[in-house]
């Protein structure tokens, strides 16, 4: 809810944070505060963020991709790299406007930004309104890319270019309107600093939702199927980290203590999660992995991600200790006891920790807002219907959208198809030659 | 001329090249194979799921030499591949009928 805009209105951005200014979200509440002034080092960082933000995409394929088998290496990079592609046109052409545009009864963006109609170098807060369309574009594109891993090694890319498009306009802008774009969760006070919610949870529910209907890889989990390159994995994890700076840090919207903050607990959540995944298979297998490490600070990372700006570093730390934890337990104990296949863990890691990381917020939130802990009993409630709206918009709209995409072109590959490998089979080459 | 056919462990093969070398064996054939033998596979946990691999990584090395090398051949991989711990591997011997260079068209045991 700090990237909440405030279109024509010179009010700080700070100020929207205190439960009490949340009527002024509402777009056309302008203030007679005088003319917003775009600020040349908030501008800088923004952009910086930004390109942090798209460098993640990339990193989350390599994240992905080396935790498939060989055959699926390219087509796995692909279905990430290529969201860069769509969504960012998806974004300045509709999506944007459905998100941040005037709001319509706290539930959708109107139109009057469509194709960028009236965005443009003016000020946004202390930005120019552009470059804030594109740092909020590039959250839409990792999050659509973040479900890849659920269905990774046996989806039909042309049914998931057509999901990717339909799921970012009907689930991911109508959700970051609600929480960002002055929408009903934002007016109920929900915190959500950088995408708890509107990321993580929805993704990770989405995910979910799309393994149980896609079905398992053909020979799961009989079948050994190990990861075919950790060390991209490893990258890929720390390019994530890198670029969670700017999603993180810049979701402040200023070069300011807030953006330091959210940049330092970023920082030392990833690290407690990293700590947290080891340890764990440390005692109970007697081997601490390369793989744990990564799936362990990226876990952190997603639990830090709602309250990066809101809590201080020693919550961080324990927001990062239970991601570590409650994500490792969803990926090695809920989802072989639940039997699903969920590839790369997408429900586990992301909506696990996102919804760990959304109720912490609520109690230790200590900056601009206050948590249960810190005197105000009713946020983490406030937080836990954000958490249940976030799965209800997510689990029906991609339930729907699944059955009717497989009644009509079919969202699985055929055995065939699945036996010699996604990247010959949908892209017609080969990661390795 | 025998064909002898050893299925060493991977990190053993300079040894047994440097061996044969020494025995002025002339060429060899390496391959990277998998396998498994009374070693069985070994077990690898990736986020605490368990996955049994079956095979193994080996190096199988070929050489084609004369009768009267091929005991000392034998002789000088076993020792060379040997670490005493199960999974060292076998060698496999055959009758090779006939040899033929291809850039000269030598036959037999000139070719070797």
């Amino acid at each position: 809810m700090k990237k909440t805009t405030l279109i024509s209105s010179g009010l700080g951005l700070r100020t929207t944070l205190f439960a009490g200014a949340l009527l002024l979200l509402a777009p056309g509440v302008a203030l007679a505060s005088g003319e917003a002034v775009i600020n040349a080092g908030d501008t800088a960082w923004i952009m910086i963020s930004t390109a942090l933000v798209m460098l993640m995409t990339p990193g989350l394929a390599f994240f992905y991709s080396g935790m498939v088998r060989k055959r699926n290496f390219l087509s796995t990079m692909m279905q990430s790299f290529f969201m860069l592609c769509i969504i960012s046109l998806q974004w300045v052409l509709i999506g944007y406007t459905l998100a941040f545009g005037p709001d319509i009864g706290g539930v959708i963006g109107g139109l009057d930004f469509i194709g960028l109609r009236g965005v443009g170098m003016e000020a946004n807060g202390t930005i120019p309104h552009i470059i804030f369309m594109l740092f909020q574009g590039m959250f839409a594109v990792i999050t659509v890319a973040l479900i890849t891993g659920a269905f990774a090694e046996r989806i039909k890319f042309s049914a998931f270019v057509i999901f990717a498009l339909v799921w970012t306009t009907l689930v991911y802008d109508p959700l970051c309107h609600w929480v960002w774009g002055g929408g009903w969760l934002s007016n109920d006070g929900a915190l959500d600093f950088a995408g708890g919610t509107v990321v993580h949870i929805s993704a990770g529910v989405s995910a979910l939702v799309f393994a149980l209907v896609i079905g398992k890889r053909k020979g799961y989990p009989k079948e050994s199927m190990p990861p075919h390159n950790l060390g991209w994995t490893l990258l890929g994890t720390a390019l994530l980290w890198f670029g969670w700076f700017g999603f993180n840090a810049g979701s402040a919207l200023a070069a300011d203590g807030i953006a330091a903050l959210a940049f330092v607990t970023t920082n030392t959540a990833a690290a407690a999660g990293g700590v947290a995944w080891v340890l764990i298979e440390w005692i109970r297998t007697g081997k601490p992995t390369a793989l744990g490490a990564a799936s362990g600070a990226v876990s952190g990372l997603v639990a830090i991600t709602p309250g990066a700006g809101f809590v201080g570093p020693m919550s961080a730390l324990i927001m990062g200790l239970g991601g570590g934890v409650f994500c490792y337990l969803g990926v090695s104990w809920l989802k072989p006891k639940l039997g699903y296949d969920d590839t790369l863990d997408v429900f586990g890691i992301h909506g696990i920790g996102g919804i760990w990381g959304a109720i912490a917020t609520g109690l230790f939130a200590t900056v601009g807002a206050k948590g249960t802990f810190f005197g105000n009993p009713g946020q983490v409630l406030i937080q836990l219907e954000g958490i249940v709206a976030t799965v209800i918009l997510a689990g029906v709209v991609t339930y729907v959208l699944l059955k009717i995409l497989n009644a009509t072109i079919g969202i699985r590959v055929t055995k065939e198809e699945e036996a010699v490998g996604l990247d010959l089979s949908q892209h017609g080459e080969s990661g390795y030659n | 001329m025998k064909k002898i056919e050893a299925i060493i462990k991977p990190f053993k093969l300079d040894d047994i090249k440097t061996a044969l070398q020494q025995l002025h064996v002339e060429g060899m054939t390496v391959t990277e194979a998998k396998g498994f033998g009374r070693q069985k596979g070994h077990t690898e946990l990736y986020r605490g799921a368990e996955y049994s691999m079956d095979f193994l990584p080996k190096v199988k090395v070929e050489v084609v030499v004369t009768d009267e090398l091929a005991p000392r051949v034998i002789e000088v991989i076993v020792d060379a591949a040997r670490t005493d711990s199960i999974g060292d591997g076998k060698i496999f011997v055959t009758e090779v009928e006939e040899v033929v260079r291809i850039r000269t068209g030598e036959h037999g045991e000139d070719a070797l």
